[in-house]
Formats: C-alpha cells, sequence, structure tokens
C-alpha cells in the first residue's frame, strides 16, 4: 500500500514537471516575433527587432557563397568574436526580409549555420546583438536561377 | 507530428558541435499548385536546444528558411550529454527528438 502511494507521488512529480516543460515551449513559441517576420523592407525588420541602425563592422563574419547556383538552398553562417546574445538573417529582396533570428545563451558559442532560400540576388545583412548593441556585416549573394552559372 | 529529425553532436575540448536536420516542407506562401492557387504558408517558427535540460540554443524561423531546414551550432558541453530538440511550426504542430553527445 505504502509502496504504491509512493508511486503515485513519482508519477505525479513526473507529470508536474512534464507540464512545466510544456507551459515552457508554448511561451516560448508565442515569443515568435510576428511583426519582424511579416516585416517587408529592412527599416520594418530594423524598427520590429528593435536595432536602431546597426553599424557594420568586421567583428561580424558572415560565410556564405558569392554566388548561390540553386536560391532555394543557400547556405549563410554567422560568427563573431562578439559577446552575442542574438543573431539575424536578413535577405533585402525577399518578400519578407528577415530569415530567421537565434538566440544565444551564455556558453553557447557565437556561431551558426543554418540555410535559407533567396528570391533573387540580393544583399544579405547577419546582424549580431552583443552588449545591447547591433552590430552587422553585409554581403551581396548571386543568385542564378536555371542552374547554367551565370 | 512530423517525421524524425536527425541530430548529431560530437564532443571535440570541451565544445560540442551540434548539426540538427529537421524534415519540413517549410511552405513560404509564395508558391503556387498545379492549378495556380496559392499554397498557404506552412513552417516551423521556433527551435529550442536543451542539454541538460537547460536551453542552450534558440531559433525563430520565418518562411525563408530551406526546405528540410538545417542548423549547425556549437555549445561548451561534454559527452554524454542529453540534447533534446523542439520545433513548433504555424499549425501548431510539434516535435520532440532527443539525442546523446558522442
Amino acid at each position: 500500500m505504502k509502496q504504491q502511494r509512493r508511486d503515485v507521488l513519482k508519477y505525479t512529480a513526473v507529470f508536474g514537471l512534464m507540464a512545466c516543460a510544456g507551459l515552457i515551449t508554448s511561451a516560448q513559441a508565442e515569443e515568435w516575433n510576428k511583426a519582424a517576420f511579416e516585416g517587408k523592407s529592412l527599416d520594418e525588420v530594423f524598427r520590429a527587432l528593435g536595432t536602431g541602425t546597426p553599424e557594420k563592422s568586421s567583428t561580424v563574419v558572415m560565410n556564405a557563397p558569392d554566388i548561390a547556383e540553386n536560391g532555394a538552398v543557400v547556405p549563410v553562417g554567422i560568427s563573431t568574436t562578439l559577446k552575442a546574445q542574438q543573431m539575424a538573417i536578413l535577405v533585402e529582396k525577399n518578400p519578407s526580409t528577415l530569415a530567421a533570428q537565434f538566440f544565444i545563451p551564455a556558453g553557447t558559442e557565437t556561431f551558426m549555420t543554418t540555410r535559407i532560400k533567396m528570391a533573387q540576388t540580393s544583399n544579405v545583412y547577419a546582424l549580431v546583438k552583443a552588449d545591447g548593441k547591433w552590430t552587422m556585416a553585409v554581403k551581396e549573394i548571386k543568385v542564378t536561377l536555371g542552374g547554367c552559372g551565370g | 507530428m512530423g517525421d524524425p529529425m536527425r541530430i548529431r553532436a560530437t564532443e571535440t575540448n570541451g565544445v560540442v558541435d551540434v548539426k540538427i536536420l529537421m524534415k519540413h516542407d517549410m511552405e513560404s506562401g509564395q508558391r503556387k499548385d498545379a492549378a495556380g492557387k496559392l499554397i498557404p504558408a506552412w513552417f516551423i517558427t521556433t527551435v529550442t536546444v536543451k542539454a541538460q535540460g537547460k536551453d542552450v540554443f534558440e531559433a525563430d524561423f520565418g518562411s525563408a528558411i530551406s526546405k528540410d531546414p538545417f542548423l549547425n551550432f556549437k555549445y561548451k558541453g561534454a559527452k554524454g550529454d542529453k540534447l533534446q530538440v523542439s520545433w513548433v511550426d504555424t499549425r501548431g504542430d510539434k516535435r520532440s527528438d532527443e539525442a546523446t553527445v558522442s
């Protein structure tokens, strides 16, 4: 009987924890910055993210190709020597400018890579927020649709 | 519930390199089907990665992330760390997978 009660207690604790975890994820999902992701221009996204006008800096490095033969899969990476808490990738000529943003807790390296879609040749902006200040790197990536490499 | 993710995590000199490949169509809402009708947007919005129960990375995606999204990042960790990767998409669909650092 006692054993049973202990089991019940144990399960309650586990379910409690799971519920907590569930709550946390749903709270985070709500934080998804709708205004920023629906921004149609650099200015709109800058405003929605509250970046002000980010300064160009050589401390932010964007790892991306000069020419992307397939606009559907363009590898883009950001790395920086700054203590970044937040990073974002913006594509100027995409229907929605903001492609993605990343939150970097302490203990995680300021480095990431992902793959984005590009509608056409465009400037790509890598934004980094460190110590409350935004800095950026800009690079033009040429997209050659049709795959003829022109 | 989508298909399982592929997660690879390896540790070198106290730094864990995590690569995640999610299986998702990431429909941007810009494409048209054969009948010329717009295919509604449907993409992953948030990805969270926990190591040993602690947040190590969070990504918010827009519609411009490629089909079958790929993520690579590094954090300070150790072999044997338990990773939990979860995503949520615009339809409220969720998926969570686990991996162990090797």
